[in-house]
């Protein structure tokens, strides 16, 4: 064992709390956005703001709450869990029981989630009422964002696996409402069903897994699973690899790994808070939720699916990631980015390391949000997704600017903001976790992460504005949460600085480590300066690469376009100005030679820096035309091909013919009768 | 009277019902052959009360819950017929196959 | 029980005519070609109903299904039929072409509900009917014992009701919307 690090949670914190009306009550937070919702739908339309206040009100009730759950944690440590049985169903003829409760639970990985999802969810609202106003279903938006959060309160304040699902469920369907917020649009309406059919998938395994955990220990119980995976040598210990996998299978659903990432890109057809929320503290952090609150059966009993749940981490976070280079549509880029995340926080955890994925996945949820929220506020103003109509946004909107740059170096990982310190404590866990190699694609997923976040960037903020009418600073309702997010996003990386020690306050670590067992993880105790110095190398090395490529030559149209020649076909898709296209089409036409001489010229001039760029470029496009494209949507399509002909052959009982179904049901209900009184 | 006079005679009675749903296309036809099923239900159910004579009448009550429940069923189900006509210019049953492949 | 004993009991006739009308009419039911004359024969069967029950001495709910049925249900029942324009004389196409399927479906089923009354009950009889229930003792039961089912069952009658016109209703056109 590495003498720098300690096991976390060595000992128990000193004085826990368990008691007192605001753990007791708890409870609330999960039921106060249900409340909101109906209040919405029954009161929502008579009011100034079209239901909007019932949303804040419900999540500012939720944020003070959490926050006060989240300062006791922080000094002392909380853990209490309430349940209340709702049914108990015999099986095997009675020898084994099933309980299912309902209920919540308050400890140290809950309460960072009520916080996370209750503050981030609060500040996304009240910039939802200025980035909705004036749209067609304000108050229907309103009431699914109410759900969609209370949903995922739910997911995270569960005590048991039945009701995570429920919670799961909930977030699933939110979702699809929201996606397909602007169902009028037929590519809308398919890409929220996309992301439920997607999860769908996913929550067979989700729901599988579960049953074989209840069956097995007869509870859906965390914290008796967690007892039970910490003790061993019990029921739970043969069907652990199973379930694990299971689980893990509806994880990767859910929070995007590959290869069911696909529905996550497509997601963002719905308005940008939803997809600032449902990237940041919601819905796809819900994967990572379950593995951290399951993390002891991986942990103690299921070594074997680890290596492979690690194997699948890196290659989201590394291939995926490359995706994002090739996106015109910011929120795209975005969107690639996130799942490049959770794939840093999936490989974390299931490396072991339970502190540092979630760790990641606190500072990510600020910065990521700041990040969606700052591309709503420039999509808001030039009424585009696309990169190719923004630029030099910096001067019109100095705010979003500012806050964008500090949410893109956050997620680049740059010294001091929180992405630092949480990428490096995910980089040193898999080193010493003996995951050198996936170490090493981090630190190559970490080059890319501030390569692509430099081009978005400069493609949106610098050189010069390309797009119609005049952009104008987004209103204060939508500048304020940018600066609520901008603030953790820079600091929130000092609560876990490997050997500090806040006054008072306790490390991160600490308040995780309050469950109902030791979680046995592994926490470095001081910084490993060469480790923390070479990440940061590869990420402003990224930066510096994607200034070159991007940030110098952005400056006029024409040389924009230059730059953006490999790319030519995706901007040709896009309605793009017609001027550039025939500029783009004369130019590829006539002067092919032109160009090679130029491109040979730039490469060879641009030398090392240029040819890195390219390669990357290279590849991202072959794992994006490649292997997603064709790879991986050949299995989605194969099985959707299978379906397709298995309901052909269904299909023809499927007549239409209703009185045929009436026949077949009247001659079912004589072949019962028929079957129950001959076998009785 | 024995018992399964009004049991077998019920039986015969929804199996007409049966037939008629089966065998009618105009939808009206249909409700109407539903309402015999329902018929039937009640004889049971007053021939089982005659049977077991219990102090609060039960099957009676539930004999006018059924009836009750039917009207209803009648209104709705002639609202519905009276929409699909309005919208598809037929209340034929066999002609409401837009959910077939 | 033989038959003979069966069959000397006075109200044993009654109920064999009644029950010889109510399954004529019932087939008629099913099987007339002029919609307006299968109205007309159900209400002979519900008639007929009635009649059954007040053999069983069930007053009150013989006359709830005459008024009810008789009364509201087959006017209802006549409305449909004129609005939605049914082939009220005679026409063929009121049946469909499988009738074959329903008639072996519809058998069978009476086989196994009659078989499996008569294995039940064999021939247990029915004694001492007497004066039959009171109205009052159905009264005090739909008040009392059975009060919740009973408001629930007037609360469906009102969202069918509601629900009845809002789906009957004829949306406005746009130049309705205008006038109004």
């Amino acid at each position: 064992m590495n003498p720098l690090l300690v096991l976390a949670a060595e000992e128990p914190a000193a004085e826990l709390v368990t008691g007192g009306i605001w753990v007791e009550w708890a409870g609330l937070i999960l039921i106060s956005p249900f409340v909101a919702f109906l209040l919405i739908i029954f009161f929502g339309k008579r009011l100034k703001y079209l239901g909007a206040e019932f949303a804040i009100a419900a999540l500012a009730f939720n944020t003070v709450w959490a926050s006060v759950l989240f300062v006791l944690n922080m000094t002392r440590g909380v853990l209490y869990e309430r349940t209340f049985e709702i049914a108990r169903i015999g099986f095997l003829g009675g020898a084994k029981e099933l309980v299912f409760e309902l209920g919540w639970m308050v400890d140290g990985l809950s309460i960072m989630m009520y916080f996370l999802v209750s503050f981030v969810g609060l500040l996304v609202f009240i910039y939802a009422v200025g980035y909705m106003h004036g749209d067609v279903r304000v108050t229907w938006f309103f009431a699914a964002f109410s759900l969609f959060a209370g949903s995922m309160l739910v997911l995270v304040g569960a005590p048991n696996l039945v009701e995570l699902i429920i919670g799961w469920e909930g977030v699933g369907l939110a979702s699809y409402l929201l996606i397909g917020h602007y169902w009028e649009k037929k590519e809308n309406s398919s890409a929220g069903m996309k992301a439920f059919y997607t999860n769908k998938v996913a929550d067979v395994g989700l729901i599988l897994g579960a049953i074989i955990v209840g069956v097995s220990i007869g509870t859906f119980s965390f914290s008796e699973m967690s007892r039970l995976a910490t003790e061993g040598g019990n029921g739970l210990a043969a069907v652990a690899s199973v379930a694990a996998a299971l689980l893990f299978f509806g994880a990767m659903g859910k929070s995007a790994q590959f290869p069911l990432h696909i529905w996550l890109p497509d997601a963002m057809a719905g308005p940008t808070p939803v997809s600032a929320l449902m990237h940041a503290a919601t819905m796809v952090t819900g994967g990572v939720y379950l593995m951290a609150r399951t993390f002891p059966l991986y942990q103690n009993l299921a070594e074997g699916v680890r290596p492979a749940m690690v194997v699948i981490g890196a290659i989201t976070l590394f291939a995926v990631g490359l995706l994002a280079l090739v996106q015109d549509d910011i929120k795209k880029v975005l969107a690639y980015s996130t799942v490049s995340q959770l794939g840093y926080m999936m490989t974390a955890v299931a490396a072991g390391g339970y502190t540092a994925g979630l760790f990641h996945l606190f500072t990510h949820a600020f910065f990521k949000a700041l990040l969606f929220l700052g591309a709503g506020a420039v999509i808001h103003a030039v009424h585009s997704n696309n990169m190719s109509d923004m630029g030099g946004l910096r001067k019109y909107m100095p705010t979003t600017y500012w806050t964008f740059v500090i949410g893109s170096l956050a997620l680049a990982g740059i010294f001091p903001f929180s992405g630092f310190w949480s990428k490096d404590e995910i980089l040193a866990t898999l080193g010493v976790e003996g995951y050198t190699f996936v170490m090493w694609v981090g630190i190559g997923g970490a080059f890319v992460t501030a390569l692509y976040m430099m081009r978005a960037m400069a493609l949106t903020f610098h050189g010069t504005y390309k797009g119609d009418g005049h952009p104008h600073e987004a209103p204060r309702v939508m500048t304020w949460p940018l600066i609520g997010l901008a603030v953790p996003a820079a600091i929130a990386g000092f609560l876990n600085i490997p050997g500090v020690e806040w006054p008072g306050i306790r490390n991160f670590t600490e308040w995780l480590a309050v469950r109902v067992v030791k979680m046995g993880d592994y926490h470095p105790k001081e910084i490993d300066v060469t480790l923390a110095a070479i990440g940061l190398a590869a990420a402003l090395a990224g930066l510096a690469v994607g200034w070159v490529l991007f940030g110098r030559d952005a400056a006029t149209q024409r040389e924009r376009d230059r730059l953006e020649i490999p790319l030519l076909y995706p901007l040709f898709r896009k309605k793009y100005y017609v001027d550039d296209l025939a500029l783009g089409l004369v130019w590829l036409v006539k002067a092919p030679f032109a160009r090679a001489v130029l491109w040979f010229n730039d490469y060879v001039i641009d030398g090392i820096v240029n040819g890195t760029g390219f390669l990357a470029r290279g590849l991202a496009r072959f794992v994006y035309g490649g292997l997603d494209q064709r790879g991986v949507d050949l299995i989605v399509n194969g099985l959707a091909a299978a379906t397709d002909a298995a309901g052909s052959g269904a299909r023809r009982w499927q007549s239409g013919r209703i009185q045929g179904y009436a026949a077949s049901f009247v001659g079912g209900v004589v072949v019962l009768v028929l079957a129950v009184v001959i076998f009785r | 009277m024995i018992i399964n006079q009004f049991l077998i005679l019920a039986a015969l009675l929804f199996s007409l019902g049966v037939y008629g749903l089966l065998v009618r296309r105009n939808a009206v036809m249909v409700l109407l052959a539903v309402e015999l099923m329902l018929n039937a239900v009640n004889i049971n159910l007053i021939a089982f009360e005659a049977a077991i004579r219990s102090t609060l009448a039960v099957g009676q009550v539930f004999a006018i819950f059924v009836i009750t429940v039917a009207a209803a069923e009648v209104g709705i189900g002639l609202a519905i017929v009276i929409l699909v006509f309005r919208n598809r210019k037929s209340a034929n049953v066999d002609e409401l196959n837009l959910m077939k492949w | 029980m033989t038959f003979e004993a069966w069959i000397a009991e006075p109200v044993n006739w009654v109920f064999i005519v009644v029950a010889l009308a109510v399954v004529g009419t019932a087939v008629r039911v099913v099987t007339s070609q002029n919609v307006v004359h299968a109205v007309l024969f159900l209400v002979a069967t519900l008639a007929g109903t009635a009649a059954l029950f007040l053999i069983l001495s069930a007053q009150f709910v013989a006359w709830v299904l005459v008024l009810v049925y008789i009364g509201a249900v087959i006017v209802l029942f006549l409305f449909g039929i004129m609005i939605t324009r049914a082939p009220t004389g005679r026409g063929s196409g009121l049946d469909n072409d499988r009738k074959g399927v329903a008639l072996v479906v519809s058998a069978a089923l009476f086989v196994v509900l009659s078989w499996a009354s008569l294995s039940a009950f064999g021939t247990t009889e029915l004694t001492d009917l007497g004066e039959g229930t009171p109205t009052e003792v159905l009264g005090e039961a739909l008040l009392g014992r059975f009060v919740i089912p009973f408001e629930i069952v007037g609360f469906v009658l009102l969202a069918a009701l509601i629900g009845g016109i809002t789906i009957a209703r004829r949306d406005a056109t746009p130049a309705e919307e205008e006038a109004r």
